[in-house]
């Protein structure tokens, strides 16, 4: 595939241009660098026929793909379910509603393997050999298995505190585990520090402008999958604030480069409320992100205090007329109960974080009763299982006997009349 | 009144290389302005064209981000610890 399309990276702030190299920041004024591409070209060669009889993974909008060449990492990754949820919509009370459902990802999970298999394809074309990350869980699980699958080597650096089923999903395929003593924000800040001394390729370090862009193919597929037009509403889970911007910027540019017509949309975000910087910056009225130096929540995947796309996420609320929610740890629970019990669905812990966001944006006319909303649920339950293991009952274990199965159902009558 | 400001990398090939650099002064605002007329160049690195901090650049007094503080009218003394830090990306 040609390389025309990704042409430079550019300082989100100054306009700046800097060569396709791993760099993530400007030098003259700090601003995170972002991809830029000559949308006009991608416009002519880009089509819905062209997509439709491409394979069904991110890559078939590889031209919105800052890439050189083919992609080398991660070629089943994503066109994850967009599932029509009608039960969950009559349970939070709205008309129509999806349910994105990045749960199912291949090969991890969660929707870090979009953003993984783009930073890896990309560090192979960059020559790097040692790729890692600053993560908080679901990266790490990502970095290790595509690295893995790559034949290149890895580091992942986490809280050391995290949901044990995160740290066994990473050490399984032979990765370099390092778990810090200290928030996840003190885990970013040292790998900054590494990858400044060691020149490994840090996918959400100096690959950041890389790896971002990947999310954006959820929001791609999205639109595809609804029939070449956007929902009204998307609510997005917020840790860094990247994905929810990036889902904005795809939907801005599926409707720039022709592939679906111009039409309002809203983007709301959510967050747990025991590390809700960015929620917290948007309902105040302000930009200014006051960073939670100690984040509390059991949506471990979401607590990072100093968010970096924090401001940029908060604009983007709210100039496509969104807003932004908190949960606290019950109603995260309650979420992903609700969406399991309705709809087959088990999310972690940031699934409920989007859920319970859901419920109240609409029962507070945020998200109006009578438009359509999609549902952005990341990453799997059995990931942060031990969340709600003790929400969730237990089983009941009786004899191999008929006599007691009877007796076991006659108590469940008997309960269910009183 | 001399302050010990902290310089990170990225901006000590502006000040000789030192990574603490003593400026007098007696609010941030002062301090940025002693420290682009003893390294020039400096200022616009940390100020936009309208004189506000630019939005990647933190400014601590004492570990606290100055934006929660007074801004550039923040006060210093002596005593205090005054840092400059580019935001850090991840996530």
């Amino acid at each position: 595939m040609a390389t025309e399309f990704f042409s430079n990276l550019k300082c989100r702030e100054c306009g700046r241009l800097f060569p396709k190299q791993a760099i993530h920041v400007c030098e003259f004024d700090f601003g995170p660098l972002e991809a830029a591409y000559d949308y006009s070209r991608i416009k002519q060669h880009i089509s819905r026929a062209a997509i439709s009889a491409r394979p069904q993974s991110m890559w078939r909008y590889r031209e919105l793909l800052p890439i050189d060449g083919d992609p080398s990492v991660g070629l089943q990754v994503g066109f994850t379910p967009l599932v029509k949820a009608d039960r969950l919509a009559r349970a939070l009370g709205i008309r129509e509603l999806y349910v994105k459902n990045d749960t199912v990802n291949y090969p991890t999970l969660s929707f870090k393997d979009r953003v993984v298999a783009v930073a890896l394809s990309r560090a192979k074309e960059l020559n790097f050999s040692i790729v890692a990350c600053a993560s908080t869980g679901n990266l790490a699980n990502s970095v290790a298995a595509n690295a893995a699958s790559a034949g290149l080597k890895s580091y992942v650096l986490i809280p050391a505190d995290l949901e044990q089923s995160k740290v066994l999903n990473s050490l399984v395929y032979g990765t370099q585990v390092i778990g810090i003593r200290g928030p996840y924000d003190q885990v970013n800040r040292l790998c900054s520090e590494i990858a400044g001394k060691y020149g490994w390729g840090f996918v959400n370090v100096n690959l950041r402008p890389y790896y971002a862009e990947g999310s954006k193919t959820m929001g791609f597929e999205i639109a595809e999958q609804l029939g070449w037009k956007l929902p009204r509403h998307t609510v997005v889970p917020m840790a860094s604030g990247s994905l929810l911007t990036k889902i904005t910027k795809a939907y801005e540019e599926a409707i720039k480069v022709g592939l679906i017509d111009e039409a309002p949309f809203s983007v709301h975000g959510a967050q747990a409320s025991g590390c809700n910087p960015i929620s917290a910056a948007f309902k105040g009225g302000t930009d200014l992100i006051r960073p939670v130096p100690k984040p509390q929540t059991i949506a471990k995947s979401l607590a990072i205090g100093t968010p970096a796309d924090g401001y940029y996420a908060v604009h983007a609320m709210r100039q496509t007329g969104g807003s932004a929610e908190d949960a606290t740890d019950e109603e995260v629970i309650e979420g992903i109960k609700l969406l399991a019990e309705t709809e087959g669905i088990f999310a972690e812990t940031a699934g409920g974080v989007t859920v319970a966001c859901a419920k109240k944006l609409i029962a507070s006319g945020a998200i109006p009763s009578h438009e359509s909303a999609v549902l952005c649920i990341t990453g799997h339950g059995l990931k942060t299982a031990e969340a709600v293991a003790a929400h969730i009952g237990q089983p009941r274990i009786i004899q191999p006997s008929l006599r007691e199965f009877d007796e076991l159902l006659a108590q469940d009558a008997l309960a269910a009349a009183a | 009144m001399s302050i010990q400001v902290g310089i990170p990398t990225p901006l000590r090939n502006l000040t000789e290389n030192q990574d603490t650099v003593a400026i007098d002064g007696a609010n941030v605002g002062e301090l940025i302005d002693n420290l682009e007329k003893k390294f020039p160049g400096i200022g616009e690195r940390l100020l936009d064209a309208q004189g506000n901090v630019r939005r990647f650049v933190n400014i601590y007094v004492n570990g606290e981000d100055i934006r929660f503080l007074q801004e550039k009218a923040t006060p210093v003394k002596a005593s205090d610890e005054i840092s400059i830090v580019p935001a850090i990306a991840g996530g």
